[in-house]
């Protein structure tokens, strides 16, 4: 009995640690944050009105909503509000010069950065900066464009579910390329309508589902998990062969992060395509393809010395 | 004897180029990217389904001409001693053919086959056949198959078992039209299947 008593209170004690641990995390942002998730956490903000008299509530711009249970699940959680903005935001109503205040950029951080080394922060701004979305747009192009600062995470190194990070990687593709007002902020250009775009794409939603666009539309590199080199659309791939075939490029892209894993743990090559996905031409299984050779070779050899007996017995 | 009649002429016609096709297709397809191209991969996808669809079509069609017909009598066989007879013929084409003997179960009236082939076809036409007309429509639905099957990817099963009967009867074909040369002369089976005579 009081061995029992002992086990249940170290469970007890255990468990209390474990939601302390979780809590601390939570609480040490909302304790920062808080004041500005309670007008920017919500469709409406209440203030008292010095001129009325009175509290006042009024409607929350939609663009400056920020979901608390999204922004701490993101990659940047652990930051303040006022790590990004201007101080000055602290005070309320807010000075109107901040809306011009610049926002750093992603090397503002990362550049040099040993903690993120492995992401080769400087890699992915070159191949940037080499891409349609830099050079065929303004400076207003920022990583901030597809990488929403409040929301965006690591899926992709992250996630054992290759449907997940596809759907998320689409996604942010489609927040502009969906969406005439958010494609508006840096083009003039009318939006081009991506399933007319893709006609020329047998099975166009079976293709939609299972690959991201950036797998066709990106150029790959070996020192990057993700592409962000974006091509002209001239450069994407059109031809089925190119991730249609053992050496798919899906390979480089899409399954590079499990491809590298079962290389390194299997040494074979496409178990990473064969255990997520199903891909005609992509899919052949090594060890079926050896056992076919062997009794496709054993069959025709029989034959063949079964006419050269007819012949010499004849 | 005129033991072919013309509607099994041109089904089995009809079913041999529509496998030949499918092989092809299907090898292109299976190696697509690699050296080995008989055929560009989207081409390979149009006349590969087309012809899946097609060999359906010719599979319910011997399937009921079987039913309807007398042609389905030369598929039963007494189970007991079968395997004795298989074994038989079996020896004859391994051994008693190079002998100069006469084959143990002749070509004749109410006899088509002889016991090796009867098993061998009733294996390819009632097993294997089904199966990869039936993976192969699944495959052309990805969208209605179950996630997982025994742990693994639903199509990638699918397409598994697909490949491999896909695979039996490409060798099928190659034993099938060589055993086919066997007869009183190379040529004698093959002109039997456009006359109908043997």
């Amino acid at each position: 009995m009081k061995k029992l008593l002992i086990i249940g209170l170290l469970f007890l004690l255990s468990m209390l640690l474990y939601a302390q641990e979780i809590s601390t995390e939570v609480i040490e942002h909302s304790a920062e944050n808080s004041k500005c998730f309670s007008c920017h956490g919500s469709s409406t903000y209440s203030y008292y009105n010095e001129v009325l008299e009175r509290y006042v509530t009024k409607r929350m711009n939609p663009y400056f909503i920020i979901d608390s249970m999204v922004y701490y699940d993101q990659n940047h959680r652990s930051f303040d509000c006022i790590d990004c903005h201007s101080y000055d935001f602290r005070t309320f109503p807010h000075d109107n010069t901040l809306r011009m205040e610049p926002m750093p950029s992603c090397l503002d951080c990362h550049e040099g950065d040993d903690a993120t080394a492995d992401f080769n922060f400087e890699i992915i701004n070159d191949e940037f900066h080499e891409s349609v979305h830099s050079t065929k747009h303004s400076e207003d192009f920022t990583c901030w464009m597809c990488h929403n600062p409040h929301s965006y995470k690591i899926v992709a190194r992250n996630s054992e579910n290759i449907k997940e990070t596809i759907v998320y990687d689409n996604n942010i593709c489609l927040s502009c390329h969906a969406d005439i007002n958010k494609y508006q902020l840096i083009s003039l250009n009318e939006k081009p309508n991506i399933i007319d775009k893709h006609d020329w794409l047998p099975n166009q939603f079976q293709h939609f589902a299972h690959v991201r666009c950036i797998e066709c539309h990106t150029h790959t590199s070996d020192n990057t998990l993700v592409a962000h080199h974006i091509q002209e659309k001239e450069k994407a791939v059109k031809k089925c062969v190119e991730c249609h075939s053992s050496s798919s490029t899906l390979l480089a892209s899409l399954y590079k992060f499990q491809a590298q894993e079962n290389r390194r743990k299997y040494g074979f090559f496409n178990a990473a395509i064969l255990s997520e996905a199903y891909m005609i031409g992509a899919n052949r299984n090594l060890y079926l393809n050896i056992l076919s050779f062997i009794i496709f070779g054993g069959v025709i050899l029989t034959i063949i010395v079964h006419i050269i007996l007819r012949i010499v017995l004849k | 004897m005129y033991i072919y009649p013309v509607w099994v002429r041109i089904w089995h016609l009809v079913n041999a180029l529509l496998i030949i096709a499918l092989v092809v297709t299907g090898l292109s397809l299976q190696y697509s990217g690699s050296d080995f191209i008989l055929m560009p991969f989207k081409s390979s996808v149009t006349i590969h389904n087309t012809s899946g669809l097609l060999l359906c079509a010719s599979f319910i069609y011997y399937l009921l001409a079987n039913h309807f017909t007398s042609n389905g009598q030369y598929y039963h066989f007494k189970s007991k001693g079968m395997i004795g007879r298989a074994l038989k013929q079996a020896r004859y084409y391994s051994y008693g053919v190079f002998k100069k003997e006469e084959p143990p179960f002749p070509v004749k009236v109410g006899r088509k086959f002889n016991p090796l082939q009867k098993l061998s076809y009733l294996f390819v036409m009632y097993l294997l056949m089904p199966a990869v007309i039936i993976t192969g429509i699944a495959m052309l639905f990805p969208d209605l198959l179950p996630d997982r099957i025994f742990g693994i990817l639903g199509i990638h099963f699918i397409d598994l078992i697909h490949i491999i009967t896909g695979f039996c009867l490409s060798v099928f074909l190659v034993v099938h039209i060589y055993i086919c040369t066997l007869g009183n002369t190379p040529s004698s089976n093959f002109k039997s299947m456009i006359n109908g005579w043997h």
